[in-house]
């Protein structure tokens, strides 16, 4: 549990960044914190406001944190997870930049309680890596160009790996729609219709 | 960050009712209203009641007299989906398509999206107004193009579903639970005007909560549609919307139901449009009679006149598309 995502196998071949290094802080942080609460007798009982141990399952790991209900799951999994792929955007359920998929389908994280995550798959944009390599939606958002600042770029890839996991191979009208809860303020929009045509071939070729 | 507030998950409706019945618990569907409420302090909680551990709440399901039940917890997306609902009932499919964002139809339900509060600037910001007990309502004279045409009165909100103006067109049936027991009541009953009270949208009293929608039978010959304006085509709340169900035999309307949607503080039928093509057929003639019945009484703002011929225009196409 709470482990950086920036060490062992995967993370970051030249030394520990700057991110990696407090984040890895905060891990350890957190991983006593749940120790404590795992040796105090009794569960917190229903209803209660204090913080509540909780496992989530994200991009096919078991994560167990101890979370206050009030905190979203896009709060948990930037700021106790280290993930940080997932954006923070409006905070209102309107930009998408915190998009992740539960089970599969496109959600806006900072709109859900992270304790209702728990029993789902949380997949964030690491999950949609390839080992080290890019994943096909991100190869194609490269490729595509489909993005200026990027900010919003996280979100748009995983509502796109959302989109073409229910439909993988949409027409312009469907990829339209499909990615209309994601707003980009540089006005990419061509340009990410076409990674998202692009991510379909990709995908095909690669057979995921 | 959220204020802070206790969580309970019940684990089936009984618990779920008990909990509610607790002084500052409030039930928590897909979440998407609730948490924005929460976060813009348009009220507060003391323990959120989530419902998602209620198995029996979720699900679409085939009536015994043929008709459909849909379970509170539904989500729009799933009540969108190809299934039962669009080939039955495509007004409501259309209006639960129509609603929100992708992410949003994923996590938000039908039960939520009928009980959501209104997105009145006022109401929403950081305004005493008379719907959140206060004395008056700021819209009246302050910004209103996004409020009511019809049915204001001390409070002039636009009921904000794209879900309800179709299940009143259907003449769906709303289930409900609470410390008393279980009771139905008619779609068209369950939503109210401030006439009645302009603290509350609908029937719902303290710790009851939506279990099910259930959609009767149609008659052979039923066609419907959902025809929604908004500001920009992506994603947003109705100007104005017709929900429309019609039963045509031999080229003729024999009976129809016209409900609209974003001009009233609830859906708002229209029977004198009904009325207007009832033994017709539809053509051009007569969907501007019914459009001109629509629009009797319409009653505008500063700066919400633009909305009659919004709504004039809505209601011709949304019945010329069942012709």
């Amino acid at each position: 549990m709470g482990h950086d995502q920036n060490d062992g196998k995967g993370g970051c071949p030249q030394g520990v960044s700057r991110r990696g290094f407090f984040t890895a802080v905060g891990a350890g942080a957190l991983g006593a914190a749940t120790l404590g609460r795992s040796q105090t007798p009794g569960a917190p009982p229903a209803g209660a406001a204090e913080p509540t141990k909780v496992t989530l399952r994200v991009n096919g790991r078991a994560h167990t944190v101890l979370a206050e209900p009030r905190w979203t799951l896009l709060f948990v999994l930037r700021e106790r997870l280290g993930l940080t792929g997932t954006k923070v955007g409006c905070e209102r359920g309107e930009c998408g930049a915190c998009t992740v998929l539960l089970d599969g389908t496109p959600v806006y994280a900072c709109m859900m309680l992270a304790l209702e995550a728990e029993g789902h798959e949380v997949t964030t944009l690491e999950g949609l890596m390839n080992g080290e390599e890019l994943g096909p939606v991100q190869q194609a958002f490269l490729q595509e160009d489909a993005f200026q600042c990027g900010y919003c770029t996280p979100g748009q890839i995983v509502a796109a790996e959302g989109l073409l996991r229910a439909n993988p191979q949409p027409t312009l009208e469907e990829i339209r729609a499909g990615m209309s809860g994601n707003l980009c303020r540089c006005g990419t929009y061509a340009h990410i219709f076409k990674a998202v045509k692009k991510a379909s071939e990709l995908k095909k070729v690669a057979g995921r | 960050m959220l204020p802070g507030f206790g969580y309970a998950r019940p684990r089936n409706l009984r618990e779920a009712v008990h909990l509610l019945s607790a002084p500052g618990a409030r039930v928590q569907a897909g979440g998407t209203d609730l948490l924005g409420c929460l976060r813009d302090g348009v009220f507060g909680v003391d323990t959120v009641v989530s419902l998602s551990g209620v198995p029996d709440l979720r699900g679409i399901r085939r009536a015994l007299d043929g008709g459909l039940v849909v379970g509170a917890m539904t989500t729009l997306s799933e009540v969108a989906a190809p299934t039962d609902v669009v080939k039955g009932y495509p007004t409501l499919a259309q209006g639960a398509a129509a609603a929100a964002s992708p992410q949003l139809r994923n996590q938000g339900t039908i039960g939520g999206n009928i009980c959501q509060r209104p997105r009145c600037w006022y109401f929403r910001g950081d305004f005493h107004c008379a719907r959140k007990g206060g004395e008056k309502c700021f819209a009246a004279e302050g910004e209103n193009q996004f409020h009511c045409i019809f049915g204001g009165d001390v409070c002039f909100i636009v009921h904000p579903s794209d879900t309800a103006p179709a299940l009143v067109a259907l003449e769906a049936v709303v289930r409900i639970t609470g410390p008393n027991g279980s009771r139905s009541v008619p779609a068209e009953k369950f939503f109210i005007l401030p006439e009645t009270d302009y603290t509350r949208e609908n029937v719902l009293t303290a710790g009851e909560i939506v279990t099910e929608i259930v959609l009767p039978p149609q008659p052979a010959g039923t066609r419907g549609t959902y025809r929604k304006v908004r500001a920009r085509g992506s994603w947003d709340f109705a100007l104005a919307g017709a929900a429309v169900v019609a039963t045509i035999t031999a080229g003729k309307v024999e009976r129809a139901r016209i409900v609209l949607s974003g001009v009233a503080p609830t859906p708002w039928r229209v029977p004198d449009a009904e009325r207007a093509i009832v033994g017709r057929r539809l053509n051009k003639r007569t969907v501007r009679d019914a459009a001109a019945a629509a629009l009797k009484g319409a009653q505008t703002m500063s700066g919400n006149a633009y909305k009659v011929e919004l709504l004039r225009g809505t209601v011709e196409e949304a019945l010329l598309a069942l012709a």
